[in-house]
Parts: structure tokens; C-alpha cells; sequence
């Protein structure tokens, strides 16, 4: 790669570059899984076994316009249309033969499943389905839910105990046996990385942004797939390196346009609909400068506590209590300065949706910051009615300008 | 009284319960002298509250306008938890000792959430299962959780609850399921006297009740039953998996159409009553162990889709010919089980319909379904 590269460009090579490498692993005899995207990718990190993530693989190919075609062969199938629409792009796919083309990323049919439920009950059944409808083992990392406060000793030596039972089956998987010098180096580089994305989730605090938000939602890619690699630290410095730049030199997140309001945008983002949301954000001069979800991926712990490695996995977000939630979002709104908030009612996404409303009641209370609630969905594209989405922000630029009047 | 008449004695006064739970519960209570607590499905430890000294009753819902729901909950959750939180926010559970929600799909995770924000007056006493039930870590945890449940029922019931207490409320719930399992074996030779709307009153009544008087009556029931000649039927038998059988009314419709319930997979009923608490040693752990035995339920991890083969199973061994599946709307465990069975039973030639139930759902379109489906098997 020459000197002048771009984070962008690093990050589009890569997230070519982790299909194609699970496709040459496979076709070289190698096993291969598929993985839930918050998993403790660090076991199999180390074991050296590639793993393909398919709500990414789904995100990109609704993105792409493609997912109609596969949730219409899912559902034909028997998949109810009210169920993920990840997971219906993702049997979609399967039924369709599990091909890809130019905008089908090659995911290659794997020979072993990873579920770790620290984020999605539902995804428990997607997993159960894969193994059994594929005939491959399916290792279950169970982060039990948590109701009221942190994460419980209980619970941590729970999942301590389940990350022995994985290495035993990493083991018996490929013959090898567990590295444990290379598990700590693994876990640095995630310790380092998860930093890092911190640290650039930070840099949007500034005035006029260096980032334009849903750029946090790319760069996911890196975070999702490549964890626990060094080129993931190369480009999350370099990201970091050139938004620190436009800082200095005061440049916003938008070439043409000049970022007028802040906002938080909460879920996932409405893929199908991306361009659309984006423009008529861009349109106003709004830039998301804060989001609940791309910080899921943020895994603090301190490299060889594997207590805390546990706790840090099973506190994700969408594991925690209500007032969590919450805080966090006060946290995110902060941190962001954001005049207002954009909640997505993920139509086919039950968990990020099922203490919204409580949650932006609070939320509002506490930042006084306005907001809106859209109907989108993160793979379904026809859920998303633009005339709806078009009307509500509107409203929330109207909310936030007489905000920002009264504190002239 | 006659055998026959004791039976519609018996019969008549479980479905009076199970027509209206919440003044079978307030009555309970009263007659009791105990409090009442309420339990969210699936495979809570109810034994513990027992053990407490209190009365665990059942909440599944039941209203069809759970309109002050949508304060908390957007439309497509499923309406058992919106309208359990409807009846919440309206004071029908006002005076609860305590909910006990357990947290096995998204919508009872957040029911609990929701609920404890919306009525943080009543104790919210959550139990989260381990999808690893069957390791020795999985039943550890999961006993961890339930000496919390313990914990905080002695200290709202203001007493010790011992390992003697919790043996005995073991025992009492085991012979419990033991008499249901004996009955729903029993009463498909009875079809004119347990049609499928009184087969399901007997199953609910069990939530609104004191489990062992519940156990005694169903046991004579069934002590009745057995006396009597075994019916020849004139419908056709089918099987029933789902949640549960409701919305009232639905049930008629298959005496109507001449459909005869031969067993039930249903989680309010045979689901609830087909896995008992095991024998031997700390009580608390043997609580624990009961979630590593459940079978076929889309509730519990099953990474062999064990439930496939139990469901075929079932309606072969009950002498059904074909397979009603009461779909709840938008219950994402139920919808994602269904495509892998659906694909066996089809393989293997047993008929299936698929109906989405909820409380506004037409009947005048089931009936319609549940005719040509009576007629084509
Ligand atoms: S339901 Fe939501 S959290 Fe779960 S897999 Fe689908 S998109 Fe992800
Ligand atoms: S299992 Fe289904 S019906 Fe039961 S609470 Fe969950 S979503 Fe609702």
C-alpha cells in the first residue's frame, strides 16, 4: 500500500478482503464459521479459524438493494416476515445456494456455528436453525441477561466456565492445541483496538465533527470481523490520525454542506433506505454525532483477566437494564453535544425496540434534547415509508432550532 | 352423584376459574389467607414461592384492547406480554406480594423491564435461564438465580424459607403435573364430556389455584373418567402446538368442525406439565436440573431441534391425523421453530395448519380454515 492511502480505502480493501480469505480457507479444506457479531472472537482468533459474520454479510447485501429477493425465498420457506430480517436475508441466501456476485459478499457455508446471545435472544433460535439445518456443531456462549444491576459473580463464573468448554472444542476441532501466548497477545490487540474505536467515537465531540456518523457504521466492519488483528489497529490509527487533522484545520464532516445540528441516532442503521436517510439528514445539515450501536463493539478489559473479559462481553448494551440504557444514552448524547435524537424502530428487530419509548422518555428528561421515532428496518425495505421518515425530521429541525433560539 | 354428573360438577367448576382467572385468584387468596404473586411463563420456579408461603398464579395476558400497553410497547410485540402489561397499568395486579418474570424471549426480557418501570410499586423478582442447561456450569448458574428468587420471597413473605419447605412444595407441584399428565392422557376417550374448550379450562385452571387442591380435583377427575367406556369419537384427532389456546371462542370452533384434541404441545398446557422435578439432593439444584430435561420446547436450547422429532412423534403416537399449529403473533421463538418442523412433517406426509392467533383475530376465518382442513384429513 503507498503512503497516501486513505482509511477509507484500507477499510473498503478489507471488507472485500475478509470474504475472499473465508473463501480460501474454505476452498483450501480449512473449517470455517459463521458467528454472531458480538462473540469473544479472541478463542478462535487465536486458533487461527476464519469467521464470517452474517448480520454483517446481510447488512451489506441490504445496502446493496439486494434483500428482497432473499427474505421473499426466506419466507417462502416458512420464516415469518416479522422475524429479523438478518436472519431472513442470511436462510435467504442459504436457500438460494449460498452464492455471491458482485454485490453479494461469498460467504462460504460453514462448517461450524458460533452463537453468543449478549445482544439478541432471537438469534439463539437463527443459530439453532443454522446447526441444524446445515448438520455442523454449534458452540453456544450463553451471556444471560442482566435484569437489575452488573453482571453478577454468578454469571461471570458461568461464562468462565463456557470459555474453557470452547477451548476444549476448539481443540477437538482442529486437532491443535490452545495457545495460551498467543491468546494474550490476541487480547491485547483487542484491548488496543477496542480503545481505539473509543477514542475515535470521542473525536466526534468536536465542533463541527470530524466524522459524518454513519461512517461509525462502516468502519463496524473492521471492529465485527477483524477484532483482534493489527490491521485493524493500522487503520483505526490512520482514521484516527486524519479526523484528528480536520480538526486542526476545521473542517466538518460534510464537503459540500456545513453541520448545522447534532444528533444521536439510536439502532441500527435503516440499510436499505441508507442513501435515503442520509441525504435528507445531509439536506439539513444534520450529522449523527452520536449512536448506541456501533459502541457495542467497544470491549473493554484488561489484557489476561479473563473474569473481566467475560464481564466486559456479557455488559454489552443491549444486555443491560433499562436504566442502563438509558444512562448510556445520556452518556452518548453528551459526549456527542447532540442537539437532538433519531430513535430507528428496527420494524423486525424486537430487542432494540422493546424499551424504546421508556428509554426516550427518560433520555429527553434528563438532556432535554427533542427527538423522533421512524418505522425503518435494518434489512427490510419495505417497512421504511420516506414520506413519514422526510415529515419527522423535519419536525425534530424545527424542535431543535426553537431549542437553540431559546438558548440564544 | 352419578360418576358422570360428579364429572360435569368438576369440569363446570374449573372452567368458571378458567373464564375468570383474576376473581379465581382474589378468592384464593381470601380463602387461602395468603398472598398472592405472579408468575410470567415459561418454567419459573413457582415451587420457591410456595415454599414461601405464597399463592403463584399465572399471568398469560388475556385482554384484547391492550391499548395503554403501546405507552411502553410498539405494536409488534406479542400480545400476551402486552396485554399481561396492559392489565399492570390498569391495577388488575395491584396487591401482587411480588411478579416473578422470567426472561426467555425478547418480549418477557423487556416485559420485565417494562414493567418495573411502569410499577415499581410491586416487587419485580427476575429469573434469567441459562441456554446452557444441560452443563454442570449451566445448572450451577441457574440454581445461583434461583437462591436470589429464594432470597427475595423470604424477605417480602417476611420468613425463612428451608430446604424442607422447598421439598415439600417440590412434592406438591410434581404430583401436580403428574395428575395433568394423567388427565390430558385420558380425556381424548372422553370427547363428549371434555371437549377441546373444556380440555383447555381444566389445564388453565391450574394457574389460579392452590396447586394441591387443583392436583385432587384433576385426580378424580381423571379416577371418574377411567370408570367410564371409552368413547368411540366421531370427530377426527388432531394435535395442537403453540403457545396456548386462546383467544376465547377459538377452541369451539373445532368441536364445531368436528376437530377432537388427541394431546396438546402447547406451553400453557402439556409443555408446563410433561417435565417433572428430579429426585435427590439440594432442592434448589434440583429446581435447576428440571430445565436441563425439558424437551421440545421452543423456549429451551435445542441445538438438535429435538422438538421436530417429538412433535411428529406425538401426533403419530396419539392416533391424530394431522397437526394445528396456534401460531402466536409475533412470538419469534414459536415462528422460528416452525419452518424445520413444518419441513419433517411435510416430508413425512402429516398434514399441518398454520393459524396466527391473537385477541382481535377473526374467527369467522379460522372457522372457515379449521372447516376444509377437517375435511381434508
Ligand atoms: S433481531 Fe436484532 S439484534 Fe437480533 S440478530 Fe436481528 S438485527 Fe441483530
Ligand atoms: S414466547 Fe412468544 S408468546 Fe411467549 S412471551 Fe415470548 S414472544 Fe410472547
Amino acid at each position: 500500500m503507498s503512503d497516501n492511502v486513505t482509511s477509507k480505502q484500507l477499510l473498503d480493501h478489507y471488507a472485500r478482503k475478509v470474504y475472499a480469505d473465508a473463501a480460501e480457507a474454505k476452498a483450501a479444506g480449512r473449517p470455517v464459521g459463521w458467528s454472531t457479531a458480538i462473540v469473544p472472537q479472541e478463542f478462535f482468533e487465536t486458533m487461527d479459524l476464519p469467521l464470517v459474520y452474517p448480520e454483517n454479510h446481510s447488512a451489506v447485501i441490504s445496502a446493496r438493494k439486494r434483500a428482497l429477493g432473499f427474505l421473499e425465498r426466506a419466507e417462502g420457506y416458512g420464516y415469518h416476515a416479522d422475524v429479523c430480517g438478518y436472519m431472513r436475508v442470511n436462510f435467504g441466501y442459504l436457500l438460494d445456494g449460498a452464492r455471491g456476485d458482485d454485490d453479494v459478499p461469498p460467504a462460504p457455508v460453514p462448517d461450524f456455528v458460533v452463537c453468543c446471545n449478549n445482544y439478541c435472544t432471537m438469534i439463539v433460535k437463527w443459530y439453532e436453525n443454522l446447526a441444524k439445518e446445515l448438520g455442523v456443531p454449534l458452540f453456544m456462549i450463553d451471556m444471560p441477561y442482566n435484569p437489575e444491576g452488573a453482571v453478577d459473580e454468578a454469571r461471570v463464573r458461568y461464562i468462565r466456565a463456557q470459555f474453557d468448554r470452547l477451548v476444549g472444542q476448539l481443540e477437538d476441532l482442529t486437532g491443535r492445541s490452545f495457545d495460551r501466548e498467543r491468546f494474550r497477545e490476541v487480547m491485547e490487540i483487542s484491548r488496543e483496538n477496542a480503545r481505539l474505536w473509543k477514542q475515535a467515537f470521542a473525536l466526534v465531540g468536536h465542533v463541527p465533527s470530524p466524522a459524518n456518523g454513519f461512517d461509525f457504521y462502516n468502519y463496524l466492519t473492521l471492529m465485527v470481523f477483524m477484532r483482534g488483528r493489527a490491521e485493524t489497529t493500522e487503520v483505526l490509527r490512520l482514521w484516527i490520525r486524519e479526523m484528528e487533522g480536520k480538526i486542526a484545520r476545521g473542517e466538518g464532516p460534510f464537503r459540500d454542506a456545513e453541520e448545522k445540528y447534532r444528533i444521536m441516532f439510536d439502532g441500527i442503521a435503516c440499510w436499505p433506505q441508507l442513501a435515503h436517510t442520509a441525504k435528507v439528514f445531509r439536506s439539513y445539515g444534520i450529522n449523527i454525532t452520536g449512536s448506541n450501536y456501533p459502541d457495542g463493539w467497544a470491549v473493554q478489559y484488561e489484557t489476561g483477566d479473563l473474569d473481566g473479559m467475560a464481564r466486559a462481553y456479557a455488559s454489552v448494551c443491549n444486555n443491560m437494564s433499562l436504566e442502563r440504557a438509558v444512562e448510556k444514552r445520556v452518556e452518548i448524547i453528551r459526549q456527542g453535544r447532540c442537539d437532538g435524537a433519531v430513535y430507528h424502530m428496527n420494524r423486525s428487530c424486537k430487542v432494540m425496540d422493546f424499551t424504546t419509548y421508556e428509554v426516550q422518555r427518560r433520555v429527553f428528561a434528563e438532556t432535554g434534547a427533542p427527538y423522533i421515532t421512524f418505522d425503518g428496518d435494518q434489512a427490510d425495505p419495505r417497512v421504511f415509508v420516506a414520506a413519514q421518515f422526510d415529515t419527522r425530521v423535519q419536525a425534530l429541525v424545527e424542535m431543535m432550532e426553537s431549542r437553540k433560539e431559546a438558548e440564544r | 352423584m352419578s360418576g358422570e354428573k360428579r364429572i360435569r360438577a368438576i369440569l363446570a367448576g374449573l372452567a368458571v376459574v378458567a373464564a375468570r382467572p383474576g376473581e379465581a385468584a382474589q378468592r384464593l387468596t381470601r380463602e387461602k389467607g395468603k398472598p398472592l404473586v405472579g408468575v410470567l411463563p415459561y418454567y419459573a420456579p413457582e415451587e420457591i414461592a410456595h415454599a414461601a408461603g405464597m399463592l403463584p398464579v399465572g399471568v398469560w395476558g388475556g385482554t384484547a384492547d391492550a391499548s395503554m400497553a403501546g405507552h411502553y410497547f410498539p405494536p409488534f410485540a406479542c400480545p400476551l406480554v402486552k396485554s399481561a402489561l396492559d392489565l399492570a397499568l390498569r391495577g388488575v395486579y395491584d396487591g401482587l406480594a411480588a411478579m416473578i418474570v422470567p426472561a426467555l424471549c425478547e418480549s418477557l426480557t423487556f416485559f420485565g423491564q417494562n414493567f418495573r418501570a411502569a410499577r415499581p410499586d410491586i416487587p419485580f423478582v427476575p429469573v434469567v435461564h441459562p441456554q446452557n442447561r444441560r452443563t454442570p456450569e449451566g445448572v450451577a448458574y441457574l440454581r445461583a438465580e434461583y437462591e436470589k428468587v429464594r432470597d427475595r420471597l423470604a424477605e417480602i413473605a417476611g420468613r425463612e424459607v428451608t430446604a424442607a419447605d422447598l421439598d415439600r412444595a417440590i412434592g406438591i407441584f410434581n404430583d401436580h403435573r403428574r395428575a395433568m399428565r394423567a388427565f390430558l392422557e385420558e380425556a381424548p376417550r372422553h370427547p363428549s364430556l371434555v371437549s377441546p374448550r373444556v380440555r383447555h379450562a381444566v389445564a388453565k385452571s391450574a394457574y389460579y389455584m392452590d396447586k394441591a387442591d387443583h392436583a385432587a380435583l384433576v385426580g378424580e377427575l381423571t379416577g371418574l373418567l377411567k370408570s367410564l367406556p371409552e368413547e368411540s369419537g366421531a370427530g377426527k384427532r388432531v394435535v395442537v402446538t403453540g403457545i396456548m389456546a386462546e383467544p376465547e371462542g377459538l377452541l369451539d370452533l373445532f368441536e364445531e368442525v368436528g376437530l377432537e384434541i388427541a394431546a396438546d404441545d402447547l406451553a400453557q398446557e402439556s409443555r408446563a406439565f410433561r417435565t417433572d422435578v428430579p429426585d435427590g439432593g439440594d432442592p434448589l439444584e434440583r429446581l435447576a436440573r428440571r430445565w436441563s430435561l425439558v424437551e421440545g420446547c421452543s423456549l429451551a436450547f435445542d441445538p438438535g431441534k429435538e422438538r421436530n422429532r417429538i412433535l411428529l412423534d406425538l401426533v403419530r403416537n396419539s392416533g391424530a391425523r394431522g397437526l394445528v399449529v396456534l401460531m402466536m403473533q409475533f412470538c419469534d421463538p414459536e415462528e422460528m421453530d416452525y419452518p424445520l418442523y413444518r419441513k419433517e412433517f411435510d416430508a413425512a406426509g402429516v398434514p399441518v395448519l398454520h393459524l396466527e392467533v391473537e385477541p382481535r383475530m377473526s374467527l369467522e376465518q379460522a372457522r372457515t380454515r379449521l372447516q376444509s382442513f377437517a375435511e381434508m384429513i
